[in-house]
C-alpha cells in the first residue's frame, strides 16, 4: 500500500485569511502579527493558539452565533466572540480564564442536552467537531434534564413533534435533523462557497431548523445541485457522504485531480487500503480552493462499476461475438493487423486518436506511436471537436493557443463576458467563483442564444444578455467592437503600446464601416441594437474586462474567426496582461489543453510547433532515433473521409467515443465500417467499440500516476490511488503496443515521460515531478524565465511580439433554415451529466438526467402540436431521431436545444459534417432541424439498438 | 472525401482570406492548405483543379500554383 501525503496547511484557522496593514497584539501573551481586518480567532491560530469553536470555519465569512469562542479582552467589557472580533494594535487578548472557560462549557452543555449520544455508532465518529469541542471544553456531565429534544422520536406522551425524519432522497449525501446544531455552517456554504442559496434556516430559537429550499422540498426537489460543500462545512453528522455511512472513517489520503472537466479541481481522495471511500474537495488546489461540483466530489462510482471490461478482447470481424485474450495475444494481434495494412496500403494508412480525459503522458506516447513507430502524423483528438479554433484563433493573434488567466484572476475582474459557454452547468465550480464576484458587484455580459442560469439566477443577474441567433457570432462581436471604436472607447494607449499597427488600423477601417453598427446586424444577429451599443459600453468602460467563452463559440463554420474576433476585443480595450482580465476558452473535458499542448494535433509537434519545421522535427528525431514525416497528417473527420474512399484503414483509439461524440453519427460509422483495424482503448464497451476488432481495457484516473493540465494551462498531478483493475495503466497499454510493433520504449513511470516532454517542449522546459509535488501545480510556460510557471501570460508582451488584430468578416454558415427545415438545433451539456455520459450514465447522476430532451419554445411547439413530455421527431438533412420535448421559454421562438449525454438519443445523427473554416471542428451549434409529434423511437435508433447489443456479445469462456 | 465537400471546404477558406486586408490571398490560402491539408487531400484538390476545378472559388484556383505538390 502506498501512502502518499504531500505536505499542506489544513489546519482550520476559522476565519478566512485577510490582506491588509500588519497589526501587532498580544495573545496569552505572546505577540502576533497579522494582517488588519483579521479576526481574533485567526490571530490566535496564527500564533498556535486554537479557540474552541463551532460555527466559525476559514472556509466561511464569521458569523458569531454558537458563543464557544468567547476571550477576555484588556479594557473590554464582557466576553467577546473570537471569530467576529477584529483584531487592533497592542490588543491584549486571554484565551483561557476560569469565566470563558464555564461560558464554554455552559454552551456545550446546551448543545450536548439537545443531541444523541451515540458517538460509537455515529458515522462521523472521529470526524466530529461537536465531539471535538466537547473533549477540548472538559464537558464531563450534562445537567439539563432532557424534555424536549429534536433527536428522540418518541416522547413520554407519544409521538415527538420536534424529530424530523432522515432526509435520504440525495443519492449521495444523507441530512439526518436530529444531529443538528444549527450553526448555519451549510446555509452559508451554499451561498457563500456555491452560491445557490439552496438552504434556509427555517424558524427561530430552539425550534430553528435547516431547511432545502421552501415548504415541502427536500433535498432533491430543492435547488440543491449537489455540489457536497454544505456536507464538507457540517461539523456534525448531520449532512454526510452516504459512502462514508456505508464504509466508515477514512485512513488514508491521496492528493489528486478530477477527470471530469476543464476546471481541473483538487481533490483528496480518502481510503481504507483500495477501497475509496469519498472524494474530498482539496482546500490547497489552486484551481478550486477547496470547492468542487456533483461530478467529481460524487461521480465516481463508475470506477467499480460492473460495465467495466478488465480483459483484452479481440475479434476477426465485427459480426463475431468477442473473445477474451491475454494481453500478450491482443496486442500481438492488434500490432499484427496494423503493420499488415502498412505494409499492404502505406505508411500513411493507420493512425491514432489521443484522449483529452488521459494524461498528458499517456497522450504524448499516443502521438509518438503515430509518429514515431508509425511513422506519420496521422494524430488527433477529441479537442478537434471542440476547442480546435482556440488554438488556431490565439494562435494567430496572441502567438499561444491557451487561456490567458488563471481562474483566481475572476476575483479582480469588473465586467465579465460569457459567450457560447453554460458555466453554472459545465464548469461549475469556476461558475461558483464567478457569481461570488458578481454578488460582490462585477457586471456580467451574457452572449448566448439561450437564457442560461447566469442570465438570472438567484442573486445574480446578468447586466445585459445578448440572446443572438445561433451562428451569428462574428456579426455579433465585429459590432461590439464596431461601437468601441467609433464611439472612441478603445484603449489606444494599450494599442499603440501593445499591438502591431498596420494590423489596427486595417481592423479599426474595417470595423467601422456602417455596415457593421449594431443597427445594420440588427435584423440578422436578432439583438436590439440599443442593447448591443449598451453591452459594449458597459464592456469598454466598466474596468477590468475579462471574457470567458466555450465550445458555442468554437464549434461553428466560423469558430476560428469568432475567437480571433475575441481577441480583438480584449487586445482593442486592453484587457490582457494583468490579472483580472483577459481571453479564458472554458474547456470541455478535463485535459483538452494538455491533450492540444502534448502534441495530439497532426500537423503540430508538442508544444504547437509545425511539423514542417525542419528544426523542431530534428529535437525529436535526435532523440527519438527516427526520421519524422514533414507532411501533416490527417484529422479526425479527414482520416473518416480517407476511409470511406479506402485509403485508411487502422486506427487506435485511445479513451474517446468519436461514434457518440462526433457529429453525423451516419458518416462516422460508415468510416469505421470501411476499416480493418479498430483498436478501441477504453473502460466500457462504448459506441465505437461496436465497430472495433480490438478492445484494450482501459484505466480510470485513479488507477495511474500522470498529469492533467486544465484550461488555466494548470498542470496538476493525478495519483495511483489504487492498481490498475486491468492490469496496465493506459500509457503501460500504449507503451506494449509501440514495442508489440518493434519499438524500444523502457518508460518504467510516467515522471520519465514528463522528463521527455520537458527536454523537447520549451514551455515546459522546468516541469518535473519535483517541481509539482513542491509547488502543489504549475502553470505552462515553466521555463528558465518562469521557473514556478506563468499565472497571467503575455504581462510584458505577446508570445508572438505584438499583438495582431484581424479582419472578422461574417459570412453565414452554408447550414440554412428552410421551409423543410426551419428550426435551429443547437446543442450543450448539464451539470450532473459529462460529454458522452459514459462514465456519468454509471452513477446516480442519472437521478438528475435521465434522458436527453429537447429544449423548445411553447409558440413552436404550439404551431405543431407539441406538448411538455411528449415524444417527438428530431430531423434535420443528415438523419433523424426521437426524443422527449420540455416546452420552455429558455430557448427564443425558432431555436431547440438538446443534450448528447445518452447514446438511445444518438443526437449526433442529426448534426452536419460542415465544420470550422480553418480547423474542421465541426458545427454542433448550428443544425437546421424540423420537429413533428412522434410516438416512439425512430427507425435508425431501433437498428441502431440491435446492432449495439449485437456487436457487444462476449463469447462465454471455455 | 467527396468532391462536394472538399469545395466547401477549400472555398470556405478562401472566403476567409477573401475579406482579409492587405494582397497576397492566394499565397495565404495555398499556406494554409499546405499546413493543415494532408497530402492525400491535396493531391485531391489538385487532381481537381486540372480537371478544371468546377465549383472552386477563384481564390482557390489562383492558389494552384502555390501548393506544394505532395511526393508520393
Ligand atoms: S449540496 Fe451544494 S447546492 Fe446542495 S444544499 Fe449543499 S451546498 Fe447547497
Ligand atoms: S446541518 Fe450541519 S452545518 Fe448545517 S446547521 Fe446543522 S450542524 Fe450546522
Ligand atoms: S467536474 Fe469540473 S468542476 Fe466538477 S469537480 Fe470535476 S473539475 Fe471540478
Ligand atoms: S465560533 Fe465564534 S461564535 Fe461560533
Amino acid at each position: 500500500m502506498k501512502d502518499l501525503i504531500i505536505p499542506w496547511d489544513e489546519h482550520d484557522k476559522g476565519t478566512p485569511a485577510r490582506t491588509g496593514a500588519p497589526v501587532t497584539l498580544t495573545i496569552d501573551g505572546f505577540e502576533v502579527t497579522v494582517p488588519e481586518g483579521t479576526s481574533v480567532m485567526r490571530a490566535a491560530a496564527e500564533a498556535g493558539i486554537d479557540v474552541p469553536k463551532l460555527c466559525a470555519t476559514d472556509t466561511l465569512e464569521a458569523f458569531g452565533s454558537c458563543r464557544l469562542c468567547v476571550v477576555e479582552i484588556d479594557g473590554r467589557k464582557g466576553t467577546p466572540s473570537s471569530c467576529t472580533t477584529p483584531v487592533v494594535p497592542g490588543m491584549v487578548v486571554h484565551t483561557q480564564s476560569e469565566k470563558v472557560r464555564r461560558i464554554r462549557r455552559g454552551v456545550m452543555e446546551l448543545y450536548i442536552s439537545d443531541h444523541p449520544l451515540d458517538c460509537l455508532t455515529c458515522a462521523a465518529n472521529g470526524d466530529c467537531e461537536l465531539q471535538d469541542m466537547a473533549g477540548v471544553v472538559g464537558l464531563r456531565d450534562v445537567r439539563y434534564a432532557t424534555g424536549e429534544s429534536h433527536f428522540e422520536q418518541f416522547g413520554p406522551s407519544g409521538g415527538n413533534p420536534l424529530w424530523a425524519p432522515k432526509d435520504e432522497s440525495n443519492p449521495y449525501f444523507t441530512y439526518d435533523p436530529a444531529k443538528c446544531i444549527v450553526c448555519s455552517r451549510c446555509v452559508r456554504a451554499c451561498e457563500e462557497i456555491q452560491g445557490t442559496f439552496a438552504l434556509t434556516i427555517e424558524g427561530r430559537g430552539f425550534d430553528s431548523r435547516v431547511s432545502p429550499g421552501a415548504g415541502f422540498d427536500d433535498f432533491l426537489t430543492s435547488d440543491c445541485v449537489s455540489c457536497g460543500a454544505c456536507v464538507q462545512a457540517c461539523p456534525t453528522a448531520t449532512l454526510q457522504e452516504n459512502s462514508m455511512i456505508a464504509l466508515g472513517t477514512p485512513m488514508r489520503s491521496v492528493v489528486t485531480t478530477c477527470a471530469y472537466c476543464g476546471v481541473g479541481c483538487s481533490f483528496k481522495a480518502e481510503l481504507n487500503g483500495d477501497t475509496l471511500v469519498r472524494m474530498v474537495p482539496h482546500k490547497a488546489g489552486k484551481a478550486n480552493r477547496g470547492h468542487s461540483c456533483v461530478k467529481g466530489r460524487f461521480a465516481w462510482g463508475y470506477a467499480n462499476h460492473s460495465d467495466r471490461i478488465l480483459s483484452p478482447m479481440i475479434r476477426g470481424s465485427i459480426d463475431e461475438p468477442w473473445r477474451e485474450v491475454s494481453w500478450d495475444e491482443a496486442l500481438s494481434y492488434a500490432a499484427k493487423r496494423l503493420q499488415d495494412i502498412q505494409a499492404e496500403h502505406g505508411r500513411r494508412s493507420i493512425g491514432v486518436i489521443t484522449s483529452s480525459r488521459c494524461t498528458n503522458e499517456e497522450t504524448f506516447l499516443v502521438q509518438k506511436l503515430a509518429r514515431a513507430v508509425f511513422l506519420n502524423n496521422n494524430t488527433d483528438t477529441c479537442a478537434r471537436v471542440c476547442h480546435s479554433p482556440t488554438g488556431y484563433g490565439l494562435g494567430q493573434t496572441f502567438g499561444t493557443s491557451a487561456g490567458t488567466q488563471d481562474f483566481d484572476s475572476v476575483a479582480l475582474a469588473d465586467v465579465v463576458i460569457v459567450m457560447g459557454a453554460n458555466p453554472t452547468d459545465a464548469h461549475p465550480v469556476f461558475a461558483s467563483r464567478l457569481k461570488k464576484r458578481l454578488r460582490a458587484g462585477a457586471k456580467l455580459i451574457v452572449i448566448d442564444p439561450r437564457k442560461i442560469d447566469l442570465v438570472k439566477s438567484n442573486h445574480i443577474k446578468a447586466t445585459h444578455h445578448l440572446a443572438l441567433r445561433p451562428g451569428t457570432n462574428v456579426a455579433v462581436i465585429t459590432a461590439l467592437a464596431h461601437v468601441i471604436v467609433t464611439e472612441g472607447l478603445a484603449d489606444e494607449a494599450f494599442i499603440a503600446a501593445r499591438c502591431e499597427g498596420d494590423s489596427f488600423a486595417d481592423y479599426a477601417a474595417f470595423v467601422s464601416d456602417p455596415r457593421h453598427s449594431p443597427e445594420a446586424v440588427e435584423a440578422l444577429t436578432g439583438v436590439p441594437a440599443d442593447e448591443m451599443r449598451a453591452a459594449a459600453r458597459t464592456f469598454a468602460k466598466g474596468g477590468n474586462g475579462a471574457i470567458y467563452y466555450g465550445l458555442g463559440v468554437t464549434e461553428h463554420s466560423q469558430g476560428s474567426t469568432t475567437v480571433m474576433g475575441i481577441a480583438n476585443l480584449a487586445m482593442l480595450t486592453g484587457n490582457i496582461g494583468r490579472p483580472g482580465v483577459g481571453v479564458n476558452p472554458l474547456r470541455g473535458q478535463n485535459n483538452v489543453q494538455g491533450s492540444c499542448d502534448m502534441g495530439s494535433f497532426p500537423q503540430e509537434l508538442p508544444g504547437y510547433r509545425h511539423v514542417k519545421n525542419a528544426d523542431v522535427r530534428a529535437i525529436f528525431e535526435q532523440l527519438w532515433g527516427v526520421e519524422i514525416d514533414p507532411e501533416p497528417g490527417l484529422r479526425i473527420n479527414n482520416m473518416l473521409d480517407a476511409a470511406v474512399d479506402g485509403s485508411f484503414k487502422g486506427i487506435y483509439i485511445q479513451g474517446e467515443d468519436i461514434l457518440q461524440s462526433d457529429p453525423d453519427t451516419r458518416h462516422v460509422a460508415a468510416g469505421l465500417a470501411a476499416m480493418d483495424c479498430v483498436i478501441v482503448h477504453d473502460l466500457f464497451l462504448n459506441e465505437t467499440a461496436n465497430y472495433a476488432h480490438v478492445f484494450l481495457p482501459g484505466s480510470t484516473f485513479l488507477e495511474k500516476d500522470g498529469t492533467f493540465t486544465n484550461a488555466e494551462r494548470r498542470i496538476n498531478m493525478v495519483r495511483e490511488v489504487m492498481k490498475p483493475k486491468a492490469g496496465m495503466a493506459d500509457w503501460q497499454v500504449t507503451q506494449a503496443l509501440a514495442n508489440a510493433m518493434g519499438a524500444d520504449w523502457a518508460y518504467t513511470h510516467p515522471r520519465e515521460i514528463m522528463a521527455e516532454i520537458a527536454a523537447t517542449t520549451p514551455s515546459f522546459a522546468g516541469v518535473s515531478y519535483d517541481l509539482i509535488d513542491r509547488l502543489g501545480s504549475v502553470q505552462w510556460p515553466c521555463n528558465e524565465a518562469h521557473p514556478e510557471g506563468t499565472p497571467t501570460m503575455h504581462v510584458d508582451g505577446f508570445v508572438r511580439g505584438k499583438g495582431r488584430f484581424i479582419v472578422t468578416e461574417y459570412l453565414a454558415t452554408d447550414e440554412k433554415t428552410g421551409p423543410r427545415f426551419p428550426l435551429l438545433l443547437t446543442m450543450g451539456r448539464i451539470l450532473s451529466q459529462y460529454n458522452v455520459g459514459a462514465q456519468t450514465r454509471r452513477t446516480d447522476n442519472n437521478v438528475w438526467h435521465e434522458e436527453d430532451m429537447l429544449e423548445i419554445h411553447p409558440v413552436d411547439a404550439e404551431d405543431r402540436g407539441v406538448t411538455d413530455g411528449d415524444w417527438v421527431r428530431l430531423a434535420s438533412r443528415s438523419g433523424e431521431t426521437t426524443l422527449r420535448a420540455k416546452v420552455t421559454q429558455r430557448v427564443s421562438p425558432g431555436v431547440v436545444y438538446t443534450t448528447f449525454h445518452h447514446p438511445e438519443t444518438q443526437a449526433n445523427v442529426v448534426t452536419t459534417d460542415f465544420s470550422d473554416w480553418a480547423t474542421n471542428c465541426p458545427e454542433y451549434k448550428v443544425t437546421a432541424v424540423q420537429v413533428a409529434p412522434s410516438n416512439g423511437t425512430s427507425d435508425w435508433q431501433e437498428r441502431y439498438a440491435a446492432q449495439a447489443a449485437r456487436s457487444r456479445r462476449i463469447e462465454a469462456a471455455e | 472525401m467527396s468532391p462536394d465537400k472538399m469545395v466547401h471546404m477549400a472555398n470556405q477558406i478562401a472566403a476567409f482570406f477573401n475579406s482579409q486586408p492587405g494582397g497576397g490571398a492566394a499565397e495565404k490560402v495555398a499556406g494554409h492548405l499546405n499546413d493543415f491539408w494532408e497530402p492525400r487531400m491535396r493531391a485531391q484538390l489538385i487532381a481537381y483543379i486540372g480537371e478544371g476545378g468546377a465549383g472552386l472559388d477563384a481564390l482557390v484556383l489562383a492558389a494552384a500554383d502555390h501548393l506544394n505538390a505532395p511526393a508520393a
